[in-house]
């Protein structure tokens, strides 16, 4: 009993690291299955990562081939895919940050407001539901609802003079990332609204008493009262959102491909997805991977810069 | 009675002192969410009424707001759609078993981590961290994937995403938040492991969180295309989300391609019956959002607020 007792304490007594092992055999057997699974799905792929400087030979194994080096790094940079993708992945991903990022903020702000609990109520619920609709059905949305022939939403947008009469939403390319990142906005912003709606309810109702009390209006309590609550959560996702810059999506932008838009379409990752699955010639594995590597090195490059520029700023970051 | 009634009037009172300008902002606040709700809404609402309304009509732009010559067509054609069904079963396999495994995996992991005393708590959550920035691309996982001979099995559909880090840290942060450490202590001193506490006080003080992990990825089992676009080509073991894609997306082209050509009916039929399969395979999955909802809202607070 007492040796139970002394190992509770928090300083505990000194133990090596194969008896901190022992000790904590429980806790290590509960995390196993977690451990082993992350190892085998994404430290094993990691290791993997070689065949980007390799030659892929089916005989040999991913980590049999011939040492290519650089090879495949050169040929992405110096073909003619390496601007089309970085730059259509670039427009997409800063495109959709600019709108899906303010929307749901802006959103919780508006509900915040609503004082009928009802009409609040009915407004959450409804602005979550196009988060559970399935890429591949959000798709066949846009499909029918903007068809140039009888697209009620084409037709919408056509009478209110916001498109041209004569346009084709979905086949001309100029409207390619309109419909993805708009589409994006209306199935996220009511989820990603959530995580601001809960921030916002833990602000503390004196604040906004004494705003009255010192004269400000129910606009300026949004801007100096509620707002400010918003901003650790807003700078962690931003952070987060930047990690992931060059990760556009791939489900929806594969799905929303097609013979007219693919030139403002193929991102990286559908470019990865083409050259590992051609629907012509034989699967470049090597070439995918170094394009994979190149993403993912980017990505790591901005999450960095945008963890440094938030401690700057506002003394919050991930790490 | 009379003075407890004068003392709930008085905040409401001073509610109605407010300024006109608070008043025409909160006005315009309302008329926003009515403009958001409709948003939100008609896209929904149109599919609604498509799928029971003549087609012909839908194309010529006459059904906006109700349904027009009511029929049934579409979802008839779905009832004797095999291959809907069979996508519907290997679905349904795989949202239950994935999830179960999903939670077999984070919940414990989640305890563990969310222990102070666990000495090596932070370099093993750097461990999970660091694959959410970093990973092998997609070439490398298929090649492991391949390894394991899992290669166009239903098993790759379950494991593929077994844990999801995102998923694992508000759990760990939600156990951290809420119960109390003076709970584990007393329970040590009584003698108790880890494997009690967890299973007798941790669980049953997460079912928010439990809620709203279930509900994240049986979403995600439901919804996800490209593990099965990727690791698997026979029929038999996709699900409903890639015959979707061939119904809905691949037969687009051929569609509008040679609409006139095929005629009218054709034509329209086959349009009810897009409607109607975006109904059939969407209502299951918001149909389990209410049963959640009730432990939806403390779950995301206190486990993602602070991840």
């Amino acid at each position: 009993m007492s040796k139970d007792r002394t190992t509770l304490s928090a300083a505990g007594p000194k133990r090596g690291i194969v008896g901190q092992f022992l000790h904590d055999w429980q806790l290590w057997l509960m995390l196993l299955p977690a451990i082993v699974y992350i190892f085998i799905f994404c430290y094993m792929p990691m290791y993997g990562v070689q065949l980007a400087f390799r030659k892929y030979d089916f005989a040999k194994g991913i980590y049999g081939g011939e040492w290519m080096g650089l090879t495949y790094f050169k040929q992405y940079f110096t073909g003619p895919m390496f601007k089309t993708t970085v730059v259509n992945t670039f427009v997409i991903a800063v495109t959709s940050i600019l709108f899906s990022f303010p929307a749901p903020i802006v959103l919780a702000l508006i509900i915040n407001q609503v004082r009928q609990e009802r009409w609040k109520r009915t407004v959450q619920t409804v602005v979550y539901i196009p988060y559970f609709i399935s890429t591949v059905v959000l798709v066949s949305m846009l499909n029918v609802l903007f068809a140039q022939k009888g697209g009620v939403l084409s037709d919408l947008l056509k009478t209110l003079g916001l498109v041209p009469q004569k346009a084709n939403l979905l086949g001309q390319k100029q409207y390619f990332v309109w419909m993805y990142v708009f589409s994006g906005v209306w199935q996220g912003m009511g989820w990603n609204s959530i995580i601001y709606l809960a921030a916002l309810s833990g602000v503390d109702p004196s604040l906004h008493e004494a705003a009255k009390i010192d004269g400000a209006n129910a606009l300026q309590r949004v801007i100096h009262v509620e707002f400010p609550a918003l901003v650790p959560t807003i700078m962690i996702l931003l952070i987060m959102n930047m990690g992931s810059i060059l990760n556009v999506g791939f489900d929806k932008v594969f799905l929303m491909q097609n013979t007219l838009n693919k030139n403002v379409s193929e991102v990286i990752s559908t470019y990865v997805y083409h050259l590992m699955a051609p629907t012509t010639g034989a699967p470049q594995f090597s070439l995918a991977t170094a394009v994979g590597l190149f993403t993912n090195v980017v990505n790591f490059g901005f999450l960095m810069i945008g963890n440094f520029i938030s401690k700057r700023i506002t003394g919050t970051g991930l790490m | 009675m009379d003075n407890a009634k004068k003392i709930d009037l008085a905040p409401r009172k001073s509610m109605m002192q407010e300024s006109r300008g608070d008043r025409i902002f909160h006005a315009i606040m309302i008329a926003l969410t009515i403009t958001t709700f409709i948003v939100i809404i008609y896209p929904l609402w149109f599919v609604v009424i498509a799928s029971i309304s003549n087609s012909d009509l839908v194309n010529q732009g006459k059904v906006t707001i109700l349904p027009v010559d009511i029929r049934f067509y579409g979802f008839q054609q779905i009832m004797k759609d095999s291959r809907i069904w069979l996508g519907y079963r290997n679905t349904l396999i795989y949202v239950v078993f994935g999830t179960i495994l999903n939670m077999i995996i984070t919940m414990p992991a989640a305890y563990a981590l969310s222990r102070p005393d666990f000495k090596a708590r932070n370099p093993v959550m750097m461990y999970f961290v660091f694959t959410m920035y970093f990973s092998g691309g997609l070439v490398p996982t298929y090649m492991v994937v391949n390894k394991l001979g899992l290669i166009n099995t239903p098993w790759i559909l379950i494991i593929m995403v077994a844990l999801n880090t995102y998923n694992l840290i508000i759990a760990r942060t939600f156990i951290q938040n809420t119960i109390p450490n003076d709970l584990y202590e007393s329970a040590m001193l009584d003698g108790a492991n880890h494997f009690t506490i967890f299973w007798h006080i941790v669980l049953p003080l997460s079912k928010a969180i439990i809620a709203v992990e279930i509900l994240y990825y049986a979403v995600f089992h439901w919804n996800d295309y490209f593990n099965a676009l990727i690791y698997t080509s026979g029929a038999e073991v996709q699900p409903l989300q890639m015959v979707l894609r061939r119904i809905l997306l691949q037969n687009e082209a051929f569609a509008s391609g040679n609409g006139g050509v095929q005629g009218g009916y054709a034509q329209s039929s086959a349009d009810q019956v897009k409607y109607a399969v975006i109904i059939v395979s969407t209502v299951p999955i918001l149909l389990v959002y209410p049963f959640v909802q009730k432990y939806f809202e403390k779950g995301v607070m206190i486990g993602a607020v602070k991840g």
